[in-house]
């Protein structure tokens, strides 16, 4: 059984595109959950229509990456209108139920028969992310230091990536500090006491919805780019939870906490799949207990029974105040 | 000087409604809020149905009223948290009919809660800063650039502080709102309400579930309140409370505003002691007891 190779999956993993892509998500939504305190279950939605529309602008219709990019974002910011017209007014379970009913209808609408001459369908489209991949300055090549080794390529992602987690992390900071930030977290406890002091908090819950909204598509177009293609079905309502268990798992309500948690959920994940993988070849595990095929599920499990411990132990996420969460169960 | 005024309150605004009758509905010398012909009703009980009601600028008038009268549904419809059924009401010359409660809140009418609704997971001082009205930091755009709130929010910083030493909240203001007691979110809720600078305050039962000691210190408040210029509508339903401090008592009854007056002619009004005490039909176990 050999640990570098275990370690270097699990860094891979850790500090790549993808963890940049779901820390960028979960960035949008912690700003929609953590700050605000809306229960959005469909931030999968916002990524499916950022992708999306990055990917018919230019693969459909010929458009250039910055016209897709700017489809994307006017498809992000229309779904959250759209989504928040009717629910914001509502309590937040009814958002929640919303989100989650939308996130899934898109995915089934974009790979409709239907709208296949659009969206092609269930094979999704090919052949929108050259453009990117011609911006970067990075020579063709295999670039590492000690464990982990990127192409070319995924290395470029990586550094837009996480220069858009940086500068949204920043742009979040800025925000939750400010004023409007101060009436975005006293929404998020209750949101009768800021309407009784002249605060449109309906006003607030859609900026909120729109800017997290836009966060997501960005992921999503991230997301198109790094696998070099869309299809519907890489759109399932299971990444909007993962989203969730990483953002609960770093600390919602903290700037760092989406990036630390995806940093660490998609580590683990990544090492316990590689760690299970090695222990079966070298002989650890009989492959009557678990077999190979078998690990993908047994490491999501593994990845459940952590997250229980962490809400009976921790249940505030590495980064957050428990003082702080204990204040808001009134 | 205070004391004074502790001790023969409305010492301003009773001599300008000396001569009001004391009927329900009367016109007042100097109006702030006119409410005319506001109902609603809940499926088949019609919890408030008043004809007419002034209240005085600069005055302190509460609206008192057995439990279930509909003073808290009056409040809330006045303040843009609940919708009537019908009628109007207008606020200092201003429509206010059927506004959401935001911009009732920006014309100057700041209401709080009969269960206190502090935000428990911002300071004190940020509860107090929330209430700022006007700030451009609220924006989202200008939230961004510091320079543009800084100044603002600098100015609004120093008159928090001042309101929170004179509610004896000033050790208290770098704490979370939520670990406060609950008589010292009651002080809170006061001292953020005058932080949106109101022209007038609905306060919902400010002395609810308040300890004697405390309920004469909110009253100080109250009083002083008033002495500076502010107009005051509280909702209470003890008796002894609204008393001592009121220029100006309104009753309800199921619904209905049945008296009007200084508080002693309330006091012996015949139908504020049946809305108290019952009239001898309403009495338990007739089939017409309403609950």
């Amino acid at each position: 059984m050999d640990w570098s190779v275990v370690f270097s999956d699990a860094l891979r993993s850790g500090i790549g595109p993808i963890a940049a892509v779901y820390a960028l998500a979960a960035m949008g939504l912690n700003l929609h959950f953590g700050y605000t305190g809306l229960l959005n279950f469909g931030q999968v939605g916002f990524m499916l229509v950022g992708g999306y529309g990055l990917a018919v602008t230019v693969a459909t219709y010929d458009g250039s990456m910055w016209l897709g990019v700017l489809a994307g974002l006017a498809c992000a910011v229309v779904l959250a209108l759209l989504l928040g017209v009717p629910t914001l007014r509502l309590r937040a379970d009814y958002l929640a139920i919303t989100t989650i009913a939308a996130g899934e209808t898109l995915r089934l609408f974009y790979r409709s028969t239907w709208a296949e001459d659009v969206t092609g369908g269930v094979f999704g489209l090919q052949r929108f992310a050259s453009d990117f991949y011609d911006l970067s300055p990075i020579p063709r090549g295999s670039y590492g230091v000690w464990l982990v080794e990127f192409n070319s390529r995924d290395l470029w992602v990586m550094i837009v990536g996480w220069a858009l987690v940086v500068l949204t992390g920043a742009l979040l900071a800025l925000l939750v500090h400010s004023p409007w930030g101060r009436v975005i977290r006293s929404i998020r406890d209750d949101e009768h006491a800021p309407r009784s002091l002249g605060k449109n908090v309906y006003a607030y819950k859609m900026q909120s919805l729109v800017l997290g909204g836009v966060i997501g598509a960005v992921a999503g177009m991230l997301q198109a780019i790094q696998v070099q293609s869309v299809s519907p079905d890489s759109f399932d309502p299971a990444v909007t939870f993962f989203l969730y268990t990483l953002l609960v798992l770093g600390g919602a309500g903290r700037i760092l906490g989406p990036v630390i948690g995806s940093i660490l959920f998609w580590f683990v994940l990544t090492f316990l799949d590689s760690a299970l993988r090695q222990a079966i070849d070298a002989g650890y595990i009989s492959p009557d207990v678990i077999s190979t095929s078998e690990i993908g599920a047994v490491r999501f499990a593994l990845v459940g029974l952590a997250l229980i411990l962490l809400i009976v132990f921790r249940p505030q996420g590495i980064l957050g105040s428990r003082k702080e969460m204990l204040l808001s169960e009134r | 000087m205070s004391d004074d005024h502790a001790r023969t309150p409305g010492a301003a605004a009773r001599p300008r409604l000396a001569g009001t009758l004391p009927e329900p509905g009367v016109p007042k010398p100097d109006a702030l809020l006119v409410l005319d012909g506001v109902s609603r009703s809940f499926g088949g009980l019609t919890a408030v149905r008043v004809d007419h009601l002034e209240v005085q600028r600069g005055a302190i008038t509460a609206l008192i009223g057995p439990n279930g009268a509909g003073k808290t549904t009056l409040f809330n419809i006045v303040s843009g948290f609940d919708r009537a059924d019908g009628g109007r009401w207008w606020f200092d010359g201003h429509p206010l009919t059927g506004r959401p409660a935001h911009r009732v809140a920006r014309h100057g009418l700041v209401r709080t809660f009969q269960l206190t609704r502090v935000i428990p997971r911002l300071s004190v001082r940020e509860n107090m800063l929330l209430a700022t009205s006007g700030q451009r930091g609220e924006q989202l755009l200008p939230a961004l650039l510091r320079p543009l709130w800084h100044g603002q929010e600098r100015e609004a910083g120093r008159r928090a502080d001042e309101l929170l030493e004179r509610f004896r909240l000033g050790q208290l203001r770098d704490d979370y709102a939520g670990t406060l007691s609950g008589g010292q979110r009651k002080l809170l809720e006061l001292a953020r309400a005058l932080m949106a600078r109101p022209v007038m305050v609905l306060l919902d039962e400010p002395m609810a579930g308040v300890n004697p000691a405390l309920t004469q210190t909110l009253l100080g408040h109250i009083t002083r309140l008033r002495d500076e210029g502010m107009t005051v509508c509280f909702v209470e339903h003890d008796m002894d409370v609204v008393m001592g401090i009121s220029d100006w008592v309104a009753v309800m009854a199921d619904g209905r505003l049945v008296a009007e007056g200084p508080p002693h002619t309330c006091a012996r009004n015949p139908s504020v002691v049946d809305a108290y005490l019952g009239k001898r039909h309403d009495e338990p176990g007739t089939p017409q007891g309403q609950e």
